[in-house]
């Protein structure tokens, strides 16, 4: 590996208990034709994302399946980054105006990263736009290489996406978190989605004890409804929206809100966004805007599981983790239509969806007006994520598209 | 207990989803991409779909119906599609015929509302499929229901809601190898008849397992 690599390892058989021993004993028979073939992972950063925090628990599991899984997390400079940061912005729909120095910096660093990575496994899965262009180091006819985005490009910068599009479309394949982020491309486009480990800290069941004390310590009453959404303190979340929703909600019902997310100190302006919450907040007691370190899974775990409704009011959306997150939980979720939120919220059955503050804010209050609904969604979103979005799921898709590929060739 | 020479081997299933390039934002556009998607695309979105979300036990049937619904707010019409049931099909070709049937007519009678955009698109997919042995058989009715047992969901699907496409006839791999192969006709046609839509696998997977025993304790 090109850094170092410290991997949480929880043995395969430990999710036997969530998932059954059926699906364990098909993730290895699916893995058997696939037993010593090597699979390189290349992403651009070790700690920190949530694609670091996906591999850092899918390539232990691999690893149990005696396949030969590495993890090679691709080096730059300071210039490297702030251009690939741009890039992700403009993918994104940010807007940016690309230079051709930005293109040289991009180029110059995937020339270096080629010499210094291996690149000569079977199957080679290229995470996001940072290492995109490393598909120059293949060989002819020899491995199968895949991109695998995980940014929404339905919106994204034409002269970004063109300088990249000569990359991807040289892959066997790409794969998106949505139908709706996919491009025209003349190579196959797969359906790939993002996965909560319900072993974590984020997800592991928590003794009662533990949660009645961090309610304490943010000042929330644990009597009373507690309205929750947790995302970083960006406009793209809308938490402004979500304290315009909760007023609304408040009139009918004696609730509080908690907005928590990671520290916006660190983030100009995610500072900005905080102040803009805590304008809009009013001293109202009963609103908690609440700055978390950025690293606080037991904290995250334990409000959402405090929560009454959990809401993901974003105007944007990548995927939204955070939404499985809470239906794991077993949490009732309201969420805007936008971005991957409909795959894991299907309306009125694992969740409910508005696409306004007063659509947020009627579908709260008929939740709290019907508990029993609320908790039949709450038990259908937890069977959603169980069947489709754990780790273990995500490891079988990735055995499956193995198989897929080598089937082709 | 009786054995029999063909022994039942039990395989598991994985499906890759494929991004389709149709995409459909009206009724109208809906029925455009029902009759020109691949056979593949009607299988993701109906029998694949079931598999996947089998614990929604009430009003869920397919995608399209899903999407009538909730997207477009053409009760009528979702209630319709979603009333088609695969295992009355044998083929991917009837079923399409009767979902373009339904949306088509819908159209035709109600034109302002096949016009109308719908709050979100619906993006045509297929399922791409690859299937694993289990290294598992079984010769004798004890065998079968130890395998059955320990299946896990995809398995289960496979063999009890998707083969009928493989299998061309109308009934289920358990019950055909219970017929054909045990001579146990009664238990086959029991079993085949355990709603798939009412029932999530693990409480049809129950129900099976339960037939089964009874059938056991005549022996």
């Amino acid at each position: 590996m090109s850094e170092a690599l410290t991997l949480t390892r929880i043995p395969l058989d430990d999710y036997a208990g969530l998932r059954g021993a059926g699906e364990i004993e098909e993730l290895r028979a699916l893995a058997k034709p696939l037993r010593g073939r090597s699979i390189e992972m290349i992403n651009s950063t070790a700690i920190g994302g949530g694609v670091a925090e996906i591999l850092n628990r899918l390539v232990p599991l691999a690893e149990e399946l005696d396949l030969h899984f590495k993890w090679e997390v691709m080096t730059g400079g300071e210039d490297f980054f702030d251009v690939t940061k741009s890039f992700h912005n403009a993918l994104h729909g940010a807007p940016y105006h690309a230079s051709l120095r930005d293109f040289e910096i991009f180029l110059a660093y995937t020339e270096r990263n080629r010499a210094a990575l291996p690149l000569d496994s079977e199957f080679v899965v290229i995470h996001d736009p940072q290492p995109a262009a490393l598909i120059d180091a293949r060989k002819p006819g020899s491995n199968h290489w895949v991109w695998r985005c995980h940014i929404d490009l339905s919106h994204a910068n034409r002269a970004v996406w063109d300088f990249l599009e000569k990359f991807v479309s040289r892959y066997d394949g790409a794969m998106f978190s949505s139908p709706e982020f996919s491009r025209q491309l003349p190579i196959p486009q797969y359906l790939f989605y993002p996965a909560i480990d319900p072993l974590s800290e984020k997800n592991q069941d928590l003794e009662p004890e533990f949660i009645a004390q961090v309610l304490a310590r943010f000042r929330i009453d644990p009597m009373r409804p507690i309205l929750t959404q947790i995302s970083r303190f960006d406009r793209l979340k809308d938490p402004v929206g979500v304290i315009r929703a909760y007023r609304i909600v408040k009139r009918y019902f004696d609730c509080q809100l908690v907005l928590a997310g990671g520290s916006a100190s660190d983030d100009p302006e995610g500072a900005i966004v905080l102040k803009e919450v805590l304008r809009e907040a009013d001293n109202d007691p009963d609103i908690r805007a609440i700055e978390l370190p950025a690293w606080a899974p037991l904290e995250v775990n334990a409000l959402q599981r405090a929560s009454t409704i959990v809401i993901q009011k974003s105007l944007r959306e990548g995927f939204g983790l955070t939404v499985s997150e809470a239906l794991w939980k077993k949490k009732p979720v309201v969420a805007s239509a936008v971005g991957g939120i409909p795959i894991q919220i299907i309306h009125k059955h694992t969740g409910l969806l508005a696409h306004s503050v007063e659509g947020t804010a009627y579908q709260i209050r008929f939740l709290l007006s019907h508990p029993e609904i609320a908790a039949k969604l709450g038990e259908h979103g937890h069977q959603h994520v169980k069947e489709n979005f754990l780790i273990t799921q995500k490891l079988k898709r990735y055995l499956t598209l193995f198989l897929t590929l080598a089937r082709r060739s | 207990m009786n054995a029999v020479e063909t022994a039942f081997d039990f395989v598991t299933v994985s499906y890759l989803t494929r991004i389709g390039n149709q995409s459909a934002g009206t009724l109208t556009e809906l029925l455009t991409g029902l009759e020109h998607c691949s056979d593949a695309s009607i299988f993701h979105h109906t029998f694949q779909t079931l598999g996947t979300h089998h614990f929604l036990t009430e009003g869920f049937s397919n995608d399209f119906a899903q999407w009538v619904l909730a997207d477009t707010n053409r009760n009528d019409l979702a209630e319709q599609l979603a009333a088609l049931d695969i295992r009355d099909y044998v083929s991917i070709a009837a079923l399409r015929r009767d979902l373009c049937r339904l949306v088509g007519e819908f159209c035709t009678a109600f034109p302002h509302f096949a016009e109308q955009s719908a709050l979100e698109r619906f993006y045509f997919c297929e399922s791409v499929e690859v299937t694993a042995p289990l290294g598992r058989s079984a010769r004798t009715l004890d065998e079968f229901r130890d395998g059955i047992a320990h299946l896990s969901h995809a398995g289960f699907y496979f063999h009890f809601i998707s083969s009928r496409l493989r299998l061309q006839l109308q009934t289920n791999d358990f019950s055909y190898w219970l017929a054909g192969g045990l001579g146990l006709a009664s238990l086959a046609e029991n079993i085949n008849h355990i709603d798939i839509y009412t029932n999530t696998l693990d409480s049809a997977r129950g129900k099976l397992l339960r037939l089964i025993d009874r059938e056991r304790r005549k022996a």
